[in-house]
């Protein structure tokens, strides 16, 4: 923890680093379309344990039945499904599309950055989705996402907060 | 003032939405509760203020709550001026 940070950016830089490892984040990686996108977040996810591999499908799947829901922000997606479709565990995912996939959202396409989630309730994983929102609201962190050369730079800006708080 | 930030489900976008309105209250002064909720969950309540993306804007506009559409959920800036411009009417 660094001195001087106040105990709510240290819980949520702690939060985050727990949930977000090398292992659940992809760089540069390539996509067709949006499904591809979804599933290469989901699979993530699925690889470390935190869903079943039904799960992967059902993102897919609530996208297509709510439409781009997901695509909270310019360029950043947040896809999920029910935890009843498979979900074992809190998780969070990062793949980092190059190059930027079309969601068919009015406002915010292109996609970069899809945060897949998987949640067991609708309370467990606040803590996570709470750090989460607010590294996403603090631009200079979401830039340094942008820009990080490997996943372990990622993870840093995850779990430091160092990226910009002002 | 009772707030429901609303989503496909309640508990993925929404509860990034709750955060941030959540926060614009706070700036604002303003006392009141967040929670994030689905489409239809929304449907049965009369809360004092519905806040939701532009999609699900169109299913919950008409009842005699004011419904506000956000854009970019981590935008506090647009959060807080469309609030605002919700609140002083």
């Amino acid at each position: 923890m660094v001195a001087g940070r106040n105990a709510r950016d240290g819980e949520w830089s702690d939060t985050l680093a727990g949930v977000i490892t090398e292992a659940t984040v992809r760089l540069d990686v390539p996509a067709a379309d949006w499904r591809e996108a979804v599933r290469a977040a989901g699979g993530l996810l699925a690889a470390a344990g935190a869903v079943a591999p039904e799960y992967v499908e059902a993102m897919v799947r609530t996208v297509e039945e709510l439409g781009p829901y997901a695509v909270i922000s310019p360029g950043i997606a947040l896809p999920h499904a029910r935890p009843a479709d498979g979900a074992r565990r809190a998780g969070l995912s990062l793949v980092r599309l190059r190059p930027p996939v079309a969601f068919n959202h009015p406002h915010n396409d292109p996609v970069d950055l899809v945060f897949g989630l998987s949640a067991v309730d609708s309370e467990s994983h606040v803590a996570v989705l709470a750090a989460l929102a607010e590294l996403l609201s603090d631009p200079a962190s979401v830039a340094a996402i942008r820009a990080a050369a490997t996943a372990a730079d990622v993870v840093s800006v995850c779990s430091t907060a160092c990226g910009g708080r002002r | 003032m009772r707030v429901l930030a609303v989503c496909g489900m309640g508990l993925g976008s929404s509860l990034v939405l709750r955060i941030g309105v959540e926060a614009a209250l706070r700036e604002l002064g303003i006392e009141g509760t967040v929670e994030a909720v689905d489409v239809s969950t929304a449907k049965a309540d009369r809360p004092d203020l519905i806040v939701t993306s532009g999609q699900l804007a169109e299913l919950l506009h008409g009842r005699g709550v004011p419904v506000i559409e956000i854009h970019n959920y981590v935008d506090r800036a647009e959060i807080k001026s469309k609030l605002q411009a919700a609140l002083s009417r």
